[in-house]
């Protein structure tokens, strides 16, 4: 049959032995074939590829990690030293700040990128003046080079050189050290962040809000609401798949930030700046290979043990909305 | 699109791809290739007729973009290539202080390392694992151009791994002259006159004591220069130091030298940019009479003498001021090295330029490029007959018996990478003096580990 | 009275968005023209005389043609390791929505994993040792499809949901079998993700900094991120250069954003909410 001759050519595994199978199975030409059929056009072997580089490349390390955390490393031998690594990145007060730090830097980004984003993204949803331009603006940054970002605004936020300050003073305002005040470091590098983040997370909002029905604003108007009691009563909550998803990726990111710190401060002054990402480096340079895995390891439970159940709860909500 | 039409694309965009990408390795390997029998070529070539044309072997060097130690390579690269038309060296720089040692570390430590570099001697040297990555140069023939005095602090397991590459270095004060008469001061020998002299300029509305965190390594002057007096008051502490049997912040003559740096925060002396200023700053400052006084290495006058030749005369020196006017003396740093990396592909033109360098032609390179800072290890190298203020200043020191100690990272293989993130918190009052010794001796502890010292 | 409210607030929109959104954009400009003396002052003022020629010129320059040689490497990065996520990619989210087998949870659970859990990096360095990938470009390729699965993964799952199966059943009918299907039929259909795919990829890579720090040490094989990074030291006191290197490496994502700007949008906003 012309069916059968075509399927044997296409199929994997054809050739005598499954030709002969082919045969057999057209011959019947009921629905439980038809399904077989199906059934292997999606063959499992399309996850092997991608399977192959991800476990090599992401997996092994990951796993490999939790061993070679509690050792002291050259890469070259390892000895074994149990939890040494651990307990010398816990007791060196400049790891404990990087934590610290860690976590404000994560929720502060976070917290700014979520209210930001959602204030921007009901403007740029209501019937404002040269919106598209204005979307465009407020995007563009999250497309540019976060290196080219810090050593902008570094060169910016210089205390009394930097344009930031310049300004400032023009007004009578005598402006911090931004990157070289141990209490703003950390801060300004936050600020910093959300102005390159804070686009994707508009973008996010603009598809949330976009998508919520018209009638409810038409109801609430017919009822008389003001604007603000739309949002707090409409956009808010219906805009909350938008807010979750916001909460969680700038969250992840935020704990794993190292390239914006790096760039703009280094860490410094001192360690004020640090985070768990730029001691991690800092101490694979200086070639504490055990050590760097061990706060590789620390950074991993960290952002599963806030993500994960975050994301839990964030998403149960919603279900019940 | 058509479906055939996005396959094509696909395909074609793939092929295309995997074809520039297999084009630029074989461009990589090609001059690789090339290169590799002109380097066997080239020695045989300059014993025979120096006037053999080939192409030209090219070593790359990599140092730290201090000004001075920039400005020093390029005189010597252009007196090396003029003497040796057959080889080429370029210089790459890298940013200076613990981000630099560290990439140094880094290179040395995934075989990308330049073939020659610079980089400090002592118990960073030791943190190189110099004899699984450097090049053993004990038996060549220019080391019997090095002062003995030299030789230790590049030895590792009894052989030799590098060559002096600037002169000896005294750690201490800079300050402008001018301020100084202005105001009717006198050098300081002791600690407390040092303070009175700040109270004093400061009084007169100056910059009494510039600091440059905006280049985190200056900041361990204090610390760090301090340690003629440390060991004034505990002769053996750097033995004890590397057994694991005295700590900073247990030892109070140690701890003073953070005290210090710490007092000088508290008198408020410093300028007000001291958290984002750099080196580059810093030399200007002093020079111009912006700031009264700078702790710095005297390498740096050669940075003054390129940049602000004018007011090179109005620099002097002072030893770092201990407690007892008595007992004033200088804590001497040994000159940087220059090694070879063990994987280089090049080794014969990159002992040639190490040859060269410690050699008489090279201090002339380098007194042509910052005029003269210190006194050489290189024997034959004289100082010119005028030398700036604060290199007169410095000399006298060694010429007195025990006048000059070395500075601890001379005497003990172990120095911790963060002391310079640490006194830059002691010196912008983020940590008090008593925490930041402890965690110096927190951070030595790594270091030790990491070199297998027995006690640690 | 509404109209005029509409135009104030939408001017005032852009006066403040224009401040602090344009105006970095506006001094990296005035910086990379000036010359060296100037630049080095760091203040937000035109230049007195403008250098774009030979500030341009110098920094192409620099150490050989260093920006040129990581331009070429940037790219093909980017190029070589965007179509291997989006073949790979479309291939595991497309069985993974079609097919439920005993291998859906864990692949689920992987590409989350994936997704929130921060890469090793040493242990990777060592891994790629034994694999003779570290330091190559094919290594670094081989990485960023690694890291990209799983946001590349999750985005084709989603939105092959919105194929419909007949179109798959009328494929079979045809003689399809599962190379045909998927490059011929499905991959087409999903054109919409696949242009949001590339251009999020893409850019991603390109800006990729902390990778190629890692797994890519030396000179030959530099990428334009690393490049700019390295010259912080070489133009230690040249700003003019520095931010003249800026402005080149933003040229791409430009051209970028300006070409893809409603599709990347698009792409992003369907995939995110639907969650």
């Amino acid at each position: 049959m012309r069916n059968s001759q075509t399927l044997a050519f296409f199929m994997p595994g054809s050739g005598c032995k499954g030709r002969a199978k082919l045969t057999a199975a057209t011959k019947l030409m009921s629905k439980s074939s038809a399904k077989h059929r199906m059934a292997t056009v999606y063959p499992s072997w399309f996850y092997v590829p991608a399977g192959i580089v991800f476990a090599a490349l992401f997996l092994v390390p990951t796993v490999a990690s939790l061993f070679f955390s509690l050792t002291r490393w050259t890469l070259f031998d390892a000895t074994f030293i149990g939890l040494d690594n651990y307990a010398q990145f816990f007791r060196e007060p400049f790891l404990i700040q990087g934590l610290v730090n860690t976590l404000i830097y994560g929720v502060a980004t976070s917290g700014m990128k979520v209210v930001i984003g959602m204030l921007l993204g009901v403007l740029l949803t209501s019937q404002i003046f040269a919106r598209d331009y204005l979307r465009s603006v407020i995007f563009f940054p999250v497309l540019v080079s976060t290196v080219g970002v810090g050593i902008t605004f570094t060169a910016l936020m210089h205390p009394t050189q930097g344009a930031i300050n310049e300004t400032l003073g023009f007004f009578g305002i005598h402006g911090p050290g931004w990157l070289t005040d141990p209490r703003y470091a950390l801060l300004s590098v936050a600020l910093v962040d959300v102005w390159k983040g804070v686009g994707l997370a508009t973008v996010i909002y603009i598809a949330g809000i976009v998508s919520i029905p018209q009638e409810y604003y038409e109801a609430s108007e017919i009822d008389g609401a003001n604007p603000f009691q739309k949002f707090w009563n409409i956009t808010l909550p219906l805009a909350r798949p938008a807010t979750v998803t916001v909460i969680i990726l700038s969250l992840i990111g935020g704990l794993r930030s190292f390239d914006l710190i790096w760039s703009m401060t280094r860490g410094g002054p001192g360690f004020t700046s640090d985070v768990v990402a730029s001691v991690i480096y800092k101490q694979y340079q200086a070639g504490f290979y055990g050590l760097s895995t061990a706060g590789n390891v620390v950074l991993i439970l960290l952002v599963a043990i806030i993500i994960i159940p975050l994301s839990a709860f964030l998403n149960k909500r919603e279900v019940n909305l | 699109m058509s479906t055939k039409k996005l396959y094509n694309l696909l395909a074609i965009l793939m092929v295309t791809a995997l074809a520039i990408s297999a084009c630029g390795s074989a461009a990589t390997e090609a001059p690789a290739a090339t290169e590799a029998p002109a380097a066997t070529e080239a020695p045989a070539a300059t014993e025979a007729a120096p006037t053999e044309a080939m192409e030209p072997v090219t070593i790359t060097y990599f140092i730290d973009d201090n000004p001075t130690n920039v400005a020093s390579a390029e005189n010597q690269i252009a007196a090396f290539e003029a003497a040796n038309p057959g080889i080429k060296v370029e210089l790459e720089t890298h940013p200076g202080g613990g981000e630099g040692d560290n990439l140094v570390k880094t290179r040395l430590s995934t075989g990308e390392m330049a073939d020659v570099f610079r980089y400090n001697s002592g118990a960073k040297f030791q943190e190189l694992n110099p004899e699984q990555n450097l090049l053993d140069l004990t038996d060549e023939a220019f080391q019997a151009n090095v002062i003995d005095s030299f030789k230790p602090v590049v030895t590792a397991n009894g052989r030799i791994y590098g060559a002096p590459e600037e002169a000896a270095m005294g750690g201490g004060v800079l300050y402008n002259k001018k301020i100084y008469a202005e105001l009717g001061l006198s050098v300081p020998k002791s600690w407390a006159e040092f303070m009175a002299n700040n109270e004093a300029i400061k009084a007169a509305g100056k910059v009494a004591v510039i600091q440059t965190f905006g280049d985190t390594w200056t900041s361990q002057l204090f610390v760090l220069a301090d340690y003629y007096n440390v060991q004034v008051a505990v002769p053996d502490f750097a033995e004890k130091y590397t057994a694991n049997q005295a700590k900073y912040a247990t030892t109070p003559a140690a701890l003073k030298s953070f005290e210090r740096q710490e007092e000088i925060f508290k008198g408020g002396y410093l300028n007000p940019d001291f958290g984002a200023a750099k080196f580059d700053d810093g030399i200007r400052m002093v020079a111009l009479g912006e700031g009264a006084h700078y702790p710095m290495l005297t390498f740096a006058i050669g940075a003054i003498a390129q940049n602000y030749p004018d007011n090179l005369a109005d620099v002097g020196f002072f030893a770092m001021p201990g407690d007892d006017a008595s007992k004033n003396g200088l804590t001497v740093w040994m000159p940087a090295a220059i090694y070879i990396s063990k994987n280089t592909s090049h080794p014969e033109e990159a002992k040639k330029f190490l040859a060269f360098v410690a050699s008489t032609d090279g201090c002339d390179a380098r007194s042509g490029a910052n005029g003269a800072t210190g006194p050489y290890l290189i024997k034959g190298c004289e100082l010119p007959a005028d030398v700036p203020p604060a290199v007169a200043d410095l000399l006298p020191y060694f010429q007195i018996d025990g006048g000059t100690a070395p500075a601890l990272e001379f005497l003990s293989p172990i120095k911790g990478p963060s002391l310079e993130q640490i006194t830059v918190e002691v010196g912008s009052g983020i940590r008090s003096a008593t925490d930041a010794a402890a965690l110096y001796d927190i951070d030595v502890e790594k270091q030790a580990q990491q070199l297998g010292l027995p006690g640690w | 009275m509404k109209n005029f409210r509409k135009y104030l607030s939408g001017i005032l929109a852009i006066l403040v968005s224009g401040v602090i959104f344009l105006v970095p954009f506006a001094f990296i400009i005035l910086m990379a023209i000036k010359d060296k003396k100037e630049a080095s002052l760091r203040s937000f003022s035109l230049p007195a005389t403008t250098h774009v020629w030979d500030n341009f010129v110098t920094v192409i320059e620099t150490r050989n043609y260093m920006l040129v040689t990581a331009f070429i490497n940037s790219c093909i990065l980017t190029i070589v390791s965007v179509t291997i996520l989006v073949i790979f990619g479309a291939m595991v989210g497309f069985v993974l929505q079609r097919q439920p087998s005993k291998w859906t949870r864990l692949v689920n659970y992987l590409v989350l994993a994936g997704l929130i859990i921060p890469p090793a990096v040493v242990p990777t360095i060592w891994v790629m040792q034994g694999l003779g990938l570290f330091k190559t470009m094919t290594g670094m390729i081989l990485i960023e499809v690694a890291y990209g699965l799983s946001f590349t993964v999750l985005l084709f799952r989603q939105f092959v949901a919105t194929i419909p199966r007949e179109i798959d059943e009328a494929a079979i009918m045809d003689g399809a079998g599962p190379l045909r299907l998927f490059f011929q039929i499905i991959l087409p259909l999903l054109k919409q993700v696949v242009i949001t795919v590339i251009v999020v990829q893409s850019v991603a890579i390109f800006n990729d900094f902390t990778n190629p720090l890692y797994y890519l040490p030396g000179n030959k094989n530099v990428t334009v991120q690393l490049t700019l990074y390295n010259f912080q030291s070489q133009f230690n006191t040249s700003y003019n250069l520095l931010f003249m290197n800026i402005l080149l490496i933003t040229i791409p994502p430009l051209i970028i954003f300006l070409f893809f700007n409603r599709q990347i949008v698009a792409g992003l906003t369907a995939g995110a909410v639907k969650g």
